[in-house]
């Protein structure tokens, strides 16, 4: 006897050409918003001479971590970068990773404080969340193209739902960290659920919350790296490339490109989010 | 007046309460109920009142269901049945913005782990309940450095919580409560957490601040002696039941049942009992205007005793006297009872507790006078009687 076959795939695809269908305004509208996000970014930082941008970034990254080794580390491995001659391709990487980050936790902070506060919101998101991480990141770059076609508007899509679980996950665990008794007490003072969450939960969640911003910038860049497939351009496209070429030398040198701007976001966002 | 009212009380933590609750009312035993319903009782068929102004100390081991009773009241933990009244408003059938509003009026609440906002300076904490109220910054802050003032914190405002020792972190939440002005402070065993020494400090300090602000207190505490200490009245839990309600002296020489008796069984009785309830009456005074040497050896002798008390005309305790100087004073032929009263004899106070009367009375060769604030004689003490006193009440 032939069991048939549960068309699952058919299934998800005739509903994504639904949507691509008759949504197409939504993702227009998404489109040109990202893009002008994007350009301005990008603007921004190619406005700088490269020397001037990493002078400035070095003294920023010092600011910001109190550390002196990790600001001259920074300052050299940017001009390492400009060396290899991957400028370009890192500001473009740079921006990307901002604009989908930006994005993910404009999304993904509120939808943790929902999902906090009521376990009904927490009981639907919590399994998409298992579902978001678990599944390949590959996969997502496939329902970008139809959406938005090849290139940065469809990297950054794919990236946005690649890097936000986490921003969602550590804010609801962050604000339900908060200890039972601090909770009853606000409680007890005659707090508003409104006053309760500004005045007592955000504030010790947030620590919780920035290690998830952490999490959700490193994962958009690991993601940023894989969009190239689909036409992000930046470090991975220059990976990608040589990929293709079967290039070693420019694969690693744009390889070390990457890990030195992960290095660099990585030390800023750990000291912003363990000081109190 | 009364302020708080509980009335036949329930709270039963399950799936299935209503069963519960008639179980319960049926006379089945708590762990029959949980064996056959999966419920929990907290709170079980509770009932009694506090006075406005009164210190009343729920008091029970751990598991006796005072914590959940106290939650019930201001609906930290909603009640399964009964009814709370407060300023003869029920508790339990307002809605969340009406309960806010009371919280926010008339309830101060203190917790056993103090519950501060460790991401909030000494005054941000202390000036929570206004801020909540909506009082603008200043009006508030002034109020915060007063009531940190007012439990000993001047100083501290602008630091935070976790630079802080035990007890001045209890001040603070101290503090916190009363900044609002509440009429009704909840203190869920506000001083467990201490170091003995500390919890008494903490304890003296809670004692001054009633006698010159005068609050509605219901305290939670574990601590018998702290209940004696602190309560008017104590109400006595167990199992989530109210075993007994009365002051602290009741308590202790009427226990209600052997859980009580075994409960007292330990007490100190000498830090309970005060000069007042071990001192006699005496009616053998001295008048100084009025009675002359002869009349005061006449009132010793008729009342075998060595030694009179001499009081001015609105009974002012002026000194002692002893037989021998108004013998001497008899045969000088002198009228002068005032030269041999001598003026520094030891009193105490109504309330010194009997602990302290054994130190005050050694060595002492006359009985000891128990005086009120004015300095009126109420009463005499003297050491035999004391110690038979003590024995009586003590019954161990």
């Amino acid at each position: 006897m032939d069991i048939p076959r549960i068309p699952v795939g058919k299934a998800i695809e005739a509903s994504i050409d639904y949507l691509v269908e008759h949504f197409s305004f939504a993702t227009k509208a998404f489109s040109a918003v990202l893009d002008t996000g994007l350009d301005i970014v990008e603007g921004a930082m190619h406005a700088l001479p490269p020397w001037l941008f990493i002078l400035l970034t070095g003294l920023l990254v010092w600011r910001l971590t109190k550390s002196r080794k990790i600001g001259i580390f920074s300052i050299a491995g940017l001009l390492l970068i400009l060396n290899m001659g991957l400028w370009k391709a890192t500001i473009s990487t740079i921006s990307l990773v901002i604009v989908s980050t930006l994005m993910a936790l404009l999304i993904g902070v509120p939808t943790g404080i929902l999902a906090a506060m009521n376990k009904y919101v927490n009981k639907t998101v919590m399994p998409s969340l298992d579902v978001m991480q678990t599944m390949p990141a590959f996969v997502y770059l496939i329902p970008a193209i139809p959406f938005f076609g090849l290139g940065k508007v469809a990297a950054i899509f794919s990236t946005i739902i690649f890097a936000m679980p986490p921003a969602i996950r550590l804010t609801c665990l962050g604000i339900n960290q908060v200890p039972k008794e601090l909770v009853e007490c606000a409680e007890a003072f005659g707090s508003s659920r409104w006053q309760r969450l500004v005045k007592l939960e955000l504030p010790l969640a947030l620590p919780t919350i920035m290690a998830g911003v952490n999490q959700t910038v490193m994962l958009a860049l690991s993601m940023v790296v894989i969009a190239a497939m689909i036409g992000a351009k930046g470090l991975g496209g220059e990976v990608w490339k040589a990929i293709q070429r079967l290039q070693m030398g420019n694969g690693f040198e744009a390889g070390i490109g990457i890990v030195i701007v992960a290095m660099i976001m990585d030390r800023v966002l750990q000291k912003i989010g363990s000081k109190k | 007046m009364e302020k708080i009212r509980v009335e036949k009380l329930y709270k039963v933590f399950g799936p299935q309460p209503n069963k519960a609750i008639q179980m319960l009312e049926q006379g089945a035993s708590k762990s029959e109920i949980m064996e056959k319903t999966n419920c929990g009782v907290g709170v079980n068929n509770t009932s009694f009142s506090v006075d406005e102004g009164e210190l009343v100390v729920v008091m029970g081991l751990s598991g006796s269901g005072k914590s959940t009773l106290v939650r019930c009241i201001n609906r930290l933990i909603e009640p399964t049945r009964g009814k709370v009244y407060i300023d003869g408003t029920d508790i339990t059938s307002l809605n969340t913005e009406e309960l806010r509003k009371v919280r926010l009026k008339k309830l101060g609440m203190v917790f056993q782990n103090f519950a501060l906002f460790p991401h909030r300076t000494v005054c941000q904490n202390a000036e929570y309940g206004l801020e909540i109220k909506g009082m603008p910054l200043d009006e508030r802050r002034k109020k915060a450095y007063e009531a940190l003032e007012l439990v000993g914190l001047a100083g501290w405002e602008e630091s935070l919580p976790d630079q802080l020792s035990g007890g001045m972190q209890q001040r603070v939440g101290l503090a916190r409560a009363l900044a609002l002005d509440p009429d009704i402070l909840l203190m869920d065993e506000a001083f467990s957490a201490l170091d003995p020494l500390i919890r008494r400090d903490m304890q003296d300090e809670l004692i001054s601040i009633q006698e010159r602000m005068r609050k509605t207190i219901l305290f939670i505490s574990h601590d018998l002696d702290e209940a004696l200490k602190l309560g008017d009245r104590i109400v006595l839990m167990k199992d989530g039941e109210i075993v007994q309600v009365g002051t602290p002296e009741d308590i202790l020489t009427n226990p209600a049942n052997d859980y009580v008796r075994r409960f007292v069984e330990d007490v100190d009785i000498t830090k309970v009992l005060t000069a007042e309830s071990v001192m006699k009456k005496t009616e053998a005074v001295g008048y100084l205007k009025t009675d002359g040497p002869r009349a005061a050896l006449r009132k010793m002798r008729k009342n075998s005793i060595s030694n009179l008390f001499v009081l001015d005309e609105s009974r002012k305790l002026m000194g002692v006297v002893t037989a021998q100087d108004c013998a001497r004073l008899v045969q000088e032929e002198s009228r002068d009872l005032a030269s041999v009263v001598c003026t520094s004899c030891k009193t105490a106070h109504l309330d010194t507790p009997a602990q302290d009367l054994f130190v005050i009375m050694q060595d002492l060769g006359y009985p000891l006078a128990v005086v009120d604030d004015d300095n009126r004689l109420k009463g005499v003490i003297i050491r035999g009687s004391l110690i038979g006193a003590l024995a009586e009440r003590g019954g161990n």
